[in-house]
């Protein structure tokens, strides 16, 4: 099996926050801590994109390289997770990751940093499987009941992909073939293939049909 | 001769001082990964598939496949 990965499909994310939702629901995460958020770039111009972002599990994760407790490992599915106990709240692998992935429990009046929380691709911590002391952790683990993320299998428009990288690059293949068109190109036609000419493809309402003229015709 | 040696040692060593600074340094950050410190973690495929990884392989890549609705209509 390659490595999981997330993959987002900007041409067909309609930015309904169902993937936020399921996360949250999903692992009863805190108020103020999002493991993933959905970002729209020119929102409400026409053209606008929105993308789904959580932690991307990197391969070479700096959140990994600067923590100073070495609470980061990586599981041989390519799953970047951390330790709880062993970490101390620094905030190093926030300022270190690009996606702001590393979210921090703002507990107290003063927002007092809790230990860091982060998508774990549905995968749980170290922990033993299943056990409550992982749930209240981590939350559920998925990955080991032969599930894939919540967010991924929540997502309306399958906008959010999720799981084994090769199988992901094989489903976005087909699906950018059956477009027929890279991903220079937006709307909803054009991620779900509507035959050319529809209203949808133009993108205005339809006009009601004109009534029929009478029969005989019009008098002068 | 005495104040001759004197100089010379004090321009090298005014020189080494002032090209301190012209000496480069590779600025490219080269990652280090530490080694975990924390408890171990046990395999996905341990608990609920009884350690058969091909099981839990196969039933991940059928689900992945459920995220292909042309595969799905068709």
């Amino acid at each position: 099996m390659a490595r999981m990965k997330f993959l987002c499909d900007a041409e067909r994310c309609i930015e309904c926050n169902s993937c936020v939702t399921a996360c949250k629901a999903e692992h009863d995460i805190p108020w103020g801590v999002n493991r993933r958020r959905v970002v729209t770039i020119n929102d409400g111009v026409p053209g606008e994109r929105s993308i789904s972002v959580a932690c991307m599990h990197c391969s070479d994760a700096p959140c990994m390289a600067v923590c100073p407790v070495d609470c980061f490992y990586k599981t041989e599915e390519g799953v970047v997770l951390h330790d709880k106990d062993l970490c101390i709240g620094c905030g190093y692998c926030f300022y270190a990751c690009p996606f702001g992935a590393p979210q921090f429990p703002q507990t107290g009046a003063f927002g007092v940093r809790g230990k860091m929380d982060k998508c774990t691709f549905c995968a749980g911590g170290p922990e033993p499987d299943g056990s409550e002391a992982e749930y209240v952790k981590y939350g559920r683990n998925r990955l080991s009941e032969g599930r894939l993320p919540a967010c991924a299998e929540m997502c309306s428009t399958k906008a959010l992909l999720g799981g084994d990288g090769d199988v992901l690059s094989d489903i976005y293949r087909e699906r950018v073939t059956h477009r027929g068109r890279g991903g220079e190109v937006w709307g909803w036609a054009t991620a779900y293939k509507l035959p050319p000419n529809t209203p949808a493809t133009q993108g205005v309402p339809v006009a009601p049909p004109a009534p029929a003229a009478p029969a005989g015709g019009t008098k002068s | 001769m005495r104040l001759a040696r004197f100089c010379t040692v004090m321009l090298a060593a005014a020189a080494a001082v002032m090209l301190t600074a012209c000496g480069e340094r590779p600025q490219v950050i080269n990652y280090k990964q530490g080694t975990y410190q924390g408890k171990p973690d046990t395999p996905p495929y341990d608990a609920q598939y009884n350690g058969n990884r091909q099981e839990w392989e196969n039933a991940i890549k059928t689900r992945n496949q459920t995220q292909n609705e042309y595969k799905r209509t068709n």
